[in-house]
């Protein structure tokens, strides 16, 4: 999918060279997006390292895991089909605190093993079960507690006040947490009255 | 409101002192663990610079070219009646495919607009507050061998209106409209 858009932007946009003759501004954009995407990354590096090793300390000092308990009575009532010993309830705990603190090169392999015993619990079947769907909804509906990367990036543009979008940001990854938790309930409910 | 302000200048102080006492009251090498982990952070930044370099020379060719412009006129009416700008639209729709991509456009609104104004705080929010459906659907699923989604795509999809519809309500109401 994301092929398709990256050809189209580029291809509508030569198509509208030839036709609004902005073929100039066009040859500059070509070097000016490759050169300005190169110093970005090289900008987001202080606040990259200096967040990932601050999490680095947390995650050894276990405050990723004490954090996890202190959520597993909220996560277990999300996932009434998962024991709350369960192996699984576990690895999503630990996959959703890696998602908070924006360590998602962790985040992802604990997903993945979460959704492995999903699967087990669901007898090994090749379809999504609730849990799963449920699971995923969270996931997708992001729970970051500091946008790190879209701080930087303010940084680099010289904003008066980088953070003052964490709040806001807090806010609405509630509302689209909740919002995601409340539409998978809908779905699972009409799921059932159907079948 | 002014909460929510406070929030934003006070979270990230308090908790960089937060895990450091912890830290040093559990033991930990504080330092070592502190170097050890952002060694890390320098893997991904280089590691984002391609995916960055494609969107952005692509994004810029569009603008450029006076396409992007062109588009914005067509949508711009039908979307200001409700409060939304249409330059986040592209952003909206690359956002659940792609998190790469979409921090390429994020930026590039930043860059374009500047950090402090409406479509770049927007921008920010939305980055922040969504996640990309379909790769966690596809990597998550693929992973394990899941062929049957059910209403997975539907849920992440509408959860992704959901968070887009909040960051526009929440950044108005706190920094105000266009």
């Amino acid at each position: 999918m994301v092929n398709i858009i990256w050809v189209m932007l580029t291809a509508i946009g030569l198509v509208f060279a030839m036709i609004n003759g902005t073929i100039n501004e066009v040859n500059e954009a070509i070097f000016n997006g490759a050169k300005e995407a190169v110093t970005l990354c090289i900008g987001l590096i202080s606040i990259l390292v200096f967040w990932l090793g601050m999490m680095k300390i947390a995650e050894d000092a276990g405050l990723l895991n004490k954090l996890a308990s202190l959520f597993r009575p909220i996560v277990k009532k999300l996932f009434p089909e998962v024991p709350g010993d369960h192996p699984a309830m576990g690895y999503m705990l630990s996959n959703m605190m890696a998602n908070m603190f924006g360590l998602g090169n962790a985040a992802t392999p604990l997903g993945i093993k979460a959704m492995e015993e999903l699967k087990r619990l669901n007898g090994g079947k090749n379809e999504a079960s609730r849990s799963m769907i449920t699971f995923l909804a969270i996931n997708t509906s992001s729970l970051t507690l500091i946008p790190t990367t879209v701080i930087a990036i303010r940084m680099n543009y010289n904003s008066a006040s980088p953070t003052d979008i964490v709040g806001p940001t807090l806010v609405a990854t509630f509302c689209s947490t909740l919002a995601a938790i409340m539409i998978d309930r809908y779905f699972y409910y009409r799921r059932t009255r159907k079948g | 409101m002014e909460i929510v302000s406070a929030v934003s200048l006070w979270l990230i102080p308090i908790l960089i002192g937060f895990i450091l006492i912890y830290g040093t009251f559990k033991k930990v090498p504080t330092y070592e663990s502190f170097t050890e982990g952002g060694k890390e952070g320098i893997k991904i930044a280089v590691s984002i610079i391609p995916f960055l370099v494609g969107m952005l020379v692509a994004i810029s060719v569009f603008r450029a070219s006076g396409a992007l412009e062109y588009f914005m006129n067509l949508i711009r009416p039908g979307l200001e009646a409700f409060g939304v700008p249409p330059d986040i639209v592209p952003l909206a729709i690359i956002r659940p495919i792609s998190g790469t991509a979409a921090l390429g456009m994020t930026s590039d609104l930043i860059a374009v607009h500047g950090p402090d104004s409406f479509i770049g705080r927007l921008a920010s929010v939305l980055q922040g507050s969504t996640d990309t459906t379909f790769y966690v659907l596809t990597v998550y699923f693929g992973a394990v061998g899941i062929k049957k989604m059910g209403d997975a795509l539907k849920v992440g999809l509408l959860a992704d209106l959901a968070g887009i519809i909040a960051s526009i309500v929440v950044v108005t109401l706190v920094f105000g409209s266009m």
